[in-house]
């Protein structure tokens, strides 16, 4: 499906779907207002009707900070190189609760709108990003409970700070590519809905988020660093503890977290044309 | 810059039926099949989409042994800047799916289609309203759903709001609105379109008369901008009235595409087969006996020119043509009127003195009965054709539904309807005289006063 556009006079050809194609960024542009719009639909939605709003963004990673630090760090004693582990796990638990959650709205956003997929065209791939950006606005809640264990226990902030925003984008690659993948499945195949839960409870386990990276044997690193989640949340643990910056783990992450991106948004693009044609 | 703004080459779209499940006749098999069964509808939701195999140059492809149904097969048109063009069809014609391809919704299987310029497709109204956001939130959800930009929607709320009459609920959840108050918000955000090609599924057929009558006129006034507009209804009289053009799709082919005078009664008579016209070439197996025959039944307008699609101005002639072979009888042509419900509209007897109570001598006879003009209402009518005679029980020749035409009203304003566009109910549809008598209130009040 090719097009080009301007303004004045847009010319559109409608062709049968086939081949790889690219992501339509002029295309996408056009659309932002709606992306804005649907974005601020899922931020509006998703705590109507309750009673503690937007509380609920930072309730949601403490109740998991205290049982984590309760049963790994008082029960289990896990050691977590000399920090103390409500620290250690704050700032690996917040990253990891936009990532999950992302991840789960995203792969879920197709079959979710199939109600407009049969009724009006616009750019597909806007679904599946839509809770990659909603999601944002409970991260960045979620980071006033991480400045108050920071203040707590007196962690002064370093200069490793400047990678604080090329971890966020690392951070929302993860989901964006994932979630092209899964919602492309997922509107065929609708076995993902199951799988997502343990596919999600499994990826806790794949990153040091109640461990540390540094328990993984030395023969298994490698393999270990292939995985993105680990770079993102060894990366803000550095960025925000002040220790080295882990590049072993945070450059194959990079790399690995771009070829999930730019996979998925291949593998959407060249499924989006049977979407309404399965649903 | 060329005139054309649609054109559709050689569109085919095919679909996978369901596929059959093979029920097991034992434990053993059943627990095979549970456990081939992932391989199975891996297949199965695979093949969904994939017609490779199918398609091909030949023709030859059996698509209904393959389970196949194709919603359109091999559909061309142009539409240029500006024309309204109006696409009919029974049920499964693949309107629906042309209007999807046409929208981008889903591709076709084969074949391209050229779009020149901005498309806003309404396929329903209120696309993308979600109940928890309140009717301003959803104004511009819906709108930028719909293709419009945050400046444009921003430039035409308050008209919007007006449009809709919901103003006072603006910031309440739409969840509490009425079925009503939502259809009449999304309405209006629809409304408000201004794309170069506008497409419509009939979002016509909800809401109540008042509503019907708003979109109508709205659309209307989208077509007198000189915008292109794609209507697809099976409300004959809004196709009639908005749509010059006309397209009839019959089993995923294009039938007719031509004025909708000729589409419209094509559409209306190919369930029966009645046209305006009926011809006897050999009279021997013309209706009637050995002492007359039928030879032809027309439907005239009051220009003489045989036609279906009849303005309801106009008046309409019933013409019955027949031969007396043996002469010496009374005969008394008779015509009777019924509508699609199959309501007897009335008879009519020829009350025409120089036959009457005449024996007729041999020879070719035209009586034709002339219906006013502003009499009948919308829609199609059958004509029985009779030739009766003075014994109450005896009659040369009955022929039902033997032709059938369509009245029309093009709306402009002196025909009984006058401007009004919505739904009027009535088996007729006469021009009456009214007349008014007029007290000015400041008088009566004096009078009242005094």
């Amino acid at each position: 499906m090719a097009s080009t556009y301007n303004d004045k006079d847009r010319f559109t050809l409608i062709t049968p779907p086939g081949g790889w194609v690219s992501v339509d960024f002029k295309e996408l542009k056009m659309y932002r207002d709606l992306f804005y719009f649907l974005v601020a639909r899922d931020i509006k939605v998703l705590y109507a009707q309750t009673i503690m709003g937007f509380a609920w963004a930072v309730l949601n990673p403490l109740v998991q900070i205290i049982i984590f630090s309760i049963i790994f760090g008082k029960v289990a004693k896990l050691p977590t190189d000399g920090i103390p582990y409500v620290l250690f796990s704050t700032v690996a638990i917040i990253p990891w609760t936009y990532m999950s959650d992302a991840m789960a709205a995203s792969s879920q956003s197709l079959v979710g709108g199939q109600g407009m997929l049969g009724k009006v065209y616009f750019p597909r791939i806007i679904f599946p990003l839509t809770p990659v950006l909603a999601k944002l606005v409970d991260f960045s809640i979620s980071l006033l409970l991480l400045t108050g264990v920071l203040v707590y226990y007196r962690i002064e902030p370093t200069l490793n700070l400047v990678y604080f925003p090329f971890l966020v984008l690392l951070m929302m690659s993860i989901p964006a590519g994932i979630g092209m993948w899964l919602s492309a499945l997922a509107i065929r195949f609708r076995d993902v809905k199951f799988t997502m839960p343990f596919i999600i409870r499994m990826l806790i386990y794949s990153a040091p988020i109640l461990y540390t990276a540094s328990s993984i044997p030395d023969q298994y690193r490698l393999l270990y660093s292939l995985n993105p989640i680990v770079a993102v949340v060894e990366g803000y643990r550095a960025c925000i503890l002040g220790t080295p910056m882990p590049w072993e783990f945070i450059l194959p992450g990079t790399v690995v977290a771009a070829l999930l991106l730019f996979s998925g948004a291949m593998y959407f693009r060249r499924m989006e044309y049977v979407f309404v044609d399965v649903i | 810059m060329s005139d054309l703004a649609i054109k559709v080459n050689d569109v085919y779209k095919l679909y996978r039926l369901g596929i059959k499940q093979q029920a097991s006749e034992n434990l053993s098999s059943a627990l095979a099949s549970f456990i081939k069964s992932p391989i199975k509808n891996y297949r199965k939701y695979r093949s969904l989409y994939r017609f490779d195999d199918v398609i091909g140059p030949s023709d030859s492809v059996n698509y209904e042994s393959l389970n196949i149904l194709t919603a359109l097969s091999g559909v061309s048109f142009e539409v240029n800047r500006g024309e309204v063009v109006g696409i009919i069809g029974t049920n499964g014609a693949g309107k629906s799916t042309l209007l999807k391809i046409l929208s981008r919704i889903t591709p076709p299987t084969q074949g391209t289609v050229e779009i020149h310029g901005r498309v806003s497709s309404l396929l329903e109204v209120g696309t993308g309203f979600h109940p928890e956001l309140t009717g301003r939130e959803n104004v511009y959800l819906n709108g930028t759903i719909l293709g419009m930009r945050k400046r444009e929607i921003d430039r035409k709320f308050d008209e919007i709001v007006d449009f809709s009459g919901v103003e006072k609920f603006l910031d309440t959840p739409v969840k509490r609105y009425s079925s009503g108050m939502r259809v009449r918000l999304a309405f209006a955000v629809a409304a408000h379109l201004e794309p170069e090609i506008l497409i419509i599924d009939e979002v016509l057929a909800v809401g109540d008369a008042e509503f019907q009558k708003k979109c109508l006129s709205k659309m209307q006034d989208v077509g007198k901008e000189g915008r292109t507009v794609l209507f697809v209804s099976h409300n004959m009289p809004a196709v009639t009235r908005l749509c010059p053009r006309v397209i009839l799709l019959g089993s995923g082919k294009i039938l007719r595409d031509g004025p909708v005078d000729e589409v419209v009664s094509a559409y209306l008579h190919a369930g029966r087969g009645t046209t305006a016209l009926r011809e006897w070439t050999d009279l021997s197996e013309a209706p009637g006996n050995d002492i007359v025959r039928l030879r032809a039944v027309r439907v005239r307008e009051e220009d003489g020119t045989v036609k279906e699609g009849i303005d309801i101005r106009k008046a309409v002639g019933l013409e019955m043509e027949f031969e007396v072979l043996q002469g010496g009888t009374e005969m008394m042509p008779y015509f009777t009127l019924f509508n699609e419900e199959g309501t007897t509209v009335f008879s009519t007897i020829d009350q025409c003195g120089e036959w009457k109570k005449r024996m007729r001598p041999e020879g070719v006879y035209t009586s034709t009965a002339w219906i006013p003009g502003n009499l009948l209402t919308e829609g199609t009518y059958y004509v029985r054709a009779t030739m009766k005679t003075l014994e109450r029980k005896k009659r040369h020749f009955n022929e039902p539904e033997v032709v059938a035409f369509n009245i029309m009203d093009t709306v402009d304003g002196d025909s009984a309807r006058g401007d009004w566009v919505g739904r009027m109910a009535g088996v007729i549809r006469p021009l009456l005289n009214w007349e008014t008598s007029y007290e000015p209130r400041a008088q009566k009040s004096m009078i009242a006063g005094g």
